[in-house]
């Protein structure tokens, strides 16, 4: 359950960085992605994929709790 | 000598590798690589920022000299107490250079060590009722400081000291900001957690102090310039640079900071960040909470300086991108006279960097500049974030190394051969001996500053300097003279 922040790069896609990891990933694919729904599935572009409650669309930038479905290859 | 292909970077990290221990050697692989321009990743390749093997020569620094030495040390009216016995604050005491204006004693305490000199008893009994002394002695001594920072050496942690109970009372007793930092030594593995936990303690203790004060004026063009530890004076030349193109430096992290300034940034509209590796923490919090958003420049080399100052202008508006392209033609005549100058005596030289968070990849463009290659570069307490910046910067199949160490990085050089090596002060002596030329790249060795086009005419006469010393020829080296295979067994046997 690693702590998450998330932002917005300048393309508007979502940037991924866990600091205990110095994992600094973009967002490939949001499950639901919008304003009343966001979370649920996110894959990285390292293939990794990571869990968040499904809630109404954050702020970003934002630290949120995570669950690591799969380390990717 | 001519570059090396993949394969022979290869066997030469293999060649490097055999003489440890089957362990050590499966665990240093993991630490040295042969860049690959291809790669999007460097976990891929590197590992980095792990603990360093028991026996080898490690450079590394502890959590301390990260926080003391680095973040909290330059900012210069507030009075930061080494606590623990007192070699740790004497011996670190003003040698990275980190230049001030003020009056030292007075309204400036950068260069001064202020320290608790623990002795047994205060290992025994504890040292907090030393530490609040101490405080309370600082008030009456230095009344024009403007706040304290307890620096926290590895007996605090091991004996368990409460300092932030003595800080909170002292802060009010003396009304002043004070910062209990727990950066005992032997946190972590390399000083990089330092930085984190005097990020931290910033973000905790200082931070936050003027939420809900609007009374400082603010203009749509503030900014801070986070990570330029001002050595040599780096942080001036930077600063005249941005404010030319009509930007307001409102605060300096930290080098010639203070207290002020750091309670002020949250007020700004952009954070300006040099070195990634030890204040990325800050300007990450800064991004969320304050929502201030942060980019990463580089002030090395007229190439790299163009770049960053196109890149920072591009986030406000017209005036600014004019005042960009203005800044830059205005220096142009005089960079281009420095490169004219220095390029041919310098052109085709190879370097091999090895220094700490962000010079690895940052002065590369720099000596691109001049007409050099870098073959070899690395870091001693980088993270894999780091890594992933470097890769792009470096050429293909040039080494990079993470945490040399001491054998690993002499015998890359006899076998590299380049020209000029630029690294910290326990490598400097070495490699002179052993006839190459060296630039301490940690403090520009006693020069600088570096940073933009005031320090590059600096940087390449200090390189040319080196460089083209005559003094390299009179170095007779027992390999290089005719009976050198006699001397090497003599020294086996």
């Amino acid at each position: 359950m690693p702590n998450v922040m998330l932002k917005k790069n300048t393309e508007g896609k979502l940037v991924f960085y866990v600091p205990k990891k110095d994992l600094e990933e973009v967002a490939e694919s949001v499950e639901f992605d919008s304003p009343e729904k966001w979370g649920g599935e996110v894959v990285l572009s390292d293939g990794s994929t990571y869990y968040f409650e499904p809630q109404p669309q954050p702020d970003f930038p934002v630290t949120l709790r995570a669950k690591r479905l799969d380390s990717g290859e | 000598m001519a570059a090396l292909t993949k394969e022979e970077t290869e066997a030469l990290i293999q060649e490097v590798l055999e003489i440890y221990p089957e362990q050590a050697r499966k665990d240093r692989a993991k630490h040295l690589a042969v860049n690959d321009q291809s790669l999007e990743k460097s976990n891929k390749c590197i590992t980095s920022n792990r603990k360093s093997l028991p026996g080898t020569m490690t450079i590394r620094g502890c959590a301390y000299a990260g926080s003391k030495g680095v973040v909290w040390g330059p900012i210069k009216d507030m009075i930061h107490i080494s606590h623990g016995p007192v070699g740790c604050g004497q011996y670190s005491r003003a040698g990275r250079r980190n230049y001030y204006v003020g009056t030292t004693g007075v309204n400036a305490f950068g260069t001064r060590n202020f320290t608790s000199d623990f002795q047994e008893k205060d290992i025994v009994f504890g040292g907090d009722k030393k530490l609040a002394k101490i405080m309370t002695e600082i008030e009456a001594l230095f009344p024009l400081h403007k706040g304290i920072s307890i620096q926290s050496e590895c007996p605090i942690g091991l004996i368990g000291d409460d300092i932030e109970a003595v800080a909170k009372k002292a802060n009010k007793e003396i009304g002043k900001p004070v910062v209990p930092v727990r950066c005992e030594g032997f946190r972590g593995v390399s000083q990089s957690l330092g930085h984190h936990i005097a990020n931290d303690a910033i973000r905790d203790w200082v931070l936050e102090n003027r939420d809900g004060d609007d009374s400082f004026p603010t203009t749509p063009y503030d900014v801070a310039v986070i990570g330029d530890y001002n050595i040599g004076g780096d942080a001036w030349a930077s600063r005249t640079l941005l404010e030319e193109m009509g930007l307001r430096v409102v605060a300096q992290w930290s080098g010639d900071g203070t207290i002020a300034e750091m309670e002020k940034t949250p007020k700004v509209k952009l954070n300006l960040i040099h070195c990634y590796r030890s204040m990325n923490y800050i300007a990450r919090h800064m991004e969320e909470k304050y929502k201030i958003p942060w980019i990463e420049y580089n002030f090395f080399g007229p190439t790299k300086i163009a770049e960053s100052l196109r890149k920072i202008a591009a986030l406000f508006d017209e005036t600014i991108q004019a005042g960009a392209e203005r800044v830059i033609a205005k220096y142009q005549a005089e960079y281009e006279a420095v490169i004219a100058k220095y390029k041919p005596r310098l052109q085709g030289k190879r370097v091999m960097l090895y220094v700490g968070g962000l010079r690895p990849r940052h002065v590369i463009g720099a000596y691109e500049d001049l007409g050099m290659e870098v073959v070899g570069t690395g870091y001693e307490f980088g993270h894999n974030d780091d890594y992933d910046r470097t890769i792009k910067e470096m050429g293909n199949a040039t080494l990079i190394y993470d945490d040399v160490t001491g054998y690993e990085f002499e015998e890359f050089v006899k076998r590299v051969k380049p020209d000029l090596i630029g690294s910290g002060i326990k490598e400097k002596y070495i490699f002179q001996k052993m006839g190459i030329p060296f630039r301490q790249m940690h403090s520009w060795d006693y020069s600088g500053p570096y940073h933009g086009y005031d320090g590059f005419a600096i940087f390449a006469r200090d390189m040319d300097m080196t460089l083209n010393n005559p003094c390299w020829k009179q170095v007779n080296v027992p390999w290089k003279t005719a009976d050198s295979s006699k001397v090497a067994v003599a020294a086996g046997a």
